[in-house]
């Protein structure tokens, strides 16, 4: 699971897409997947981070990212 | 090391140059506490889903809504319309505070009466009125409101045997520049069937005419229809007195005031576009000071205001079962709220809140109920939190309808609840069980076993 290459993410949690001209908002931990991702970080890793920061169990955890997973993909944001 | 708060993560596609119709904002309001009751405390206590009413809140808006009208004109009625919320816990409250009864059926008004009030103190409407519920009414007094010449002649007959005169009112319906017309009830003013059955009525011999009566619809906006609907009214009356130099009691103008809900499909919410009882009044009793009819033979005005009075005092709690995500990307959220509980929401775009915000973001989102139905759906497309299963939720502005109109559908129906002034909580309908509910039915022999 990869972020496409040329996606650009703020400090503030704003990424724009230059390929399609679309613009997304993030939530603080949607920013911090994000840039997980892009630094090629596996989900299993990035998981196991959120576990230790955040006060959340596995399961609801799973739940979102699966989730989150499937918006980005369904908004064209990741590399096949 | 203390863990950090947690939210699900979520990404907001911008839509640049379509902000939403209200500016980019999305602020979600909270609603935590009812009458400062917590709303935790009370689902933890009575379970979800469950309805709540406010009995200040009711108190309140009626104060509201009487100073309106009796600041601007001396004699003033409201009549409790029974249909919008019968649980007689609130009927009560109304009658407390001074309402009459207005009723459209033969259980509606055992209801008022069991509720004590007398019968010259209900206003018995609609269609749909028996052989028992006229004669009840005549012998108690009640004012029978006329919907159609075969009920006329019906009444008639049945005063005629019982010997005694039925009180008698006539329902109008009138052209008042609204739609839709609501012209299937009672009896037309423009084509001159109202004027005709105003002379058969004060020439029987078992009626006495005491008033007129219009309702001209539901969620009325315009202010300027109840001063033309006024208008019309009293020049009746007076052509009446002109004619007889009989005057009439009273002027009963019906319901049909809005709540601060919004329409579906409305652009701007309702708490902007509602009139306010002031504007009602300004309208509806300017019209009458300036008419024809002279001080010392101004009718009382009657109103049967129902969803304007009640609305706001109702709230229904539920909880989130499920978050989902359609196969469109959209984000849906499913709770244990259906429309057989929130009949309402076929006409309104309710307002779904949280009762506590762990942040400020957001997701465009559909809330459905529980039921196995498609048509269940409590509200389309709202920005709404991203709330996780168990999570509590409000719906405010519930009061009217829900609570007479709700369907027996897939579950039991659930409790109500009142806070009353002092902030005391009281159980005003128990929730449905299965042994009631089987205690109706009845299996024939062979089927038993
Ligand atoms: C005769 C009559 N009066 C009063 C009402 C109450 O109307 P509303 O809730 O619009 O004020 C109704 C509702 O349909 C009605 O039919």
């Amino acid at each position: 699971m990869k972020l496409k290459k040329n996606i650009a993410i703020s400090e503030n949690g704003f990424l724009f897409n230059p390929e399609t001209g679309d613009s997304f908002i993030l939530n603080p931990i949607g920013k911090e997947i994000l840039n997980q991702l892009k630094e090629g970080q596996s989900v299993t890793d990035i998981k196991q981070l959120l576990l230790e920061r955040y006060d959340v169990d596995l399961v609801s955890l799973e739940k979102n990212m699966e989730d989150f997973l499937v918006i980005l993909q369904h908004h064209g944001l990741l590399d096949r | 090391m203390k863990k950090l708060d947690y939210e699900r993560p979520i990404i907001n596609k911008v839509n640049a140059g379509m902000p939403d119709k209200f500016g980019m904002s999305t602020r979600v309001p909270v609603i935590s506490h009812i009458e400062g009751v917590a709303i935790t405390d009370i689902m933890k206590q009575f379970g979800s889903p469950i309805y709540v009413i406010s009995e200040p809140c009711i108190r309140e808006t009626f104060q509201q809504a009487q100073k309106a009208f009796l600041s601007r004109y001396p004699r003033v009625q409201f009549a409790w319309s029974y249909k919008t919320n019968y649980l007689n816990a609130v009927c009560k409250i109304f009658h407390s505070e001074g309402a009459w009864a207005e009723v459209v059926s033969g259980f509606e008004y055992t209801k008022a009466i069991e509720n004590g009030i007398p019968g010259n103190q209900i206003i018995f409407n609609g269609p749909d009125k028996s052989r028992e519920d006229l004669e009840r009414a005549i012998k108690d007094g009640a004012m029978i409101h006329l919907d159609s010449l075969d009920e006329f002649y019906y009444l008639g007959e049945l005063a005629h045997k019982l010997d005694k005169k039925a009180n008698v009112g006539l329902r109008i319906n009138l052209d008042a520049g609204i739609y839709p017309k609501w012209d299937r009830f009672g009896f037309n003013l423009e084509n001159g069937e109202a004027w005709n059955v105003l002379n058969r009525v004060m020439l029987h011999e078992y009626m006495v005419l005491l008033g007129l009566h219009t309702h001209m619809g539901t969620y009325i906006t315009s202010v300027n229809a109840y001063a033309v609907a006024t208008r019309k009214m009293a020049d009746l009356t007076n052509r009446l007195f002109r004619k007889y130099k009989y005057e009439l009691k009273y002027l009963d103008l019906g319901g049909g005031f809005a709540s601060k809900n919004t329409l579906k499909g409305a652009y701007l919410p309702g708490s902007d576009t509602c009139p306010s009882f002031d504007d009602y009044a300004e309208a509806i009793t300017s019209v009458l000071l300036d008419s024809e009819l002279p001080p010392e033979r101004l009718p009382l005005l009657i109103l049967e205001s129902g969803r304007a009075l009640v609305d706001d005092s109702g709230f229904m709690l539920g909880s989130v079962l499920a978050n989902k995500r359609l196969a469109d990307g959209r984000r849906a959220t499913v709770i244990d709220i259906g429309v057989n509980m929130l009949f309402t929401s076929f006409w309104y775009d309710h307002e779904v809140l949280p009762t506590q915000l762990k942040s400020e973001q957001t997701e465009n989102t559909t809330i459905y109920g529980p039921l196995c139905m498609n048509i269940d759906v409590i509200r389309e497309a709202v920005q709404f939190p991203l709330l996780q299963r168990g999570d509590a939720v409000v719906i405010p502005r519930i009061g009217a309808y829900n609570m007479t109109q709700w369907m027996q559908f897939i579950k039991l129906r659930p409790p109500v609840l009142l806070i009353d002034t002092d902030k005391q909580i009281h159980l005003i309908r128990k929730k449905e069980t299965n042994e009631q509910f089987n205690a109706m039915e009845n299996v024939p022999e062979h089927l038993k076993g």
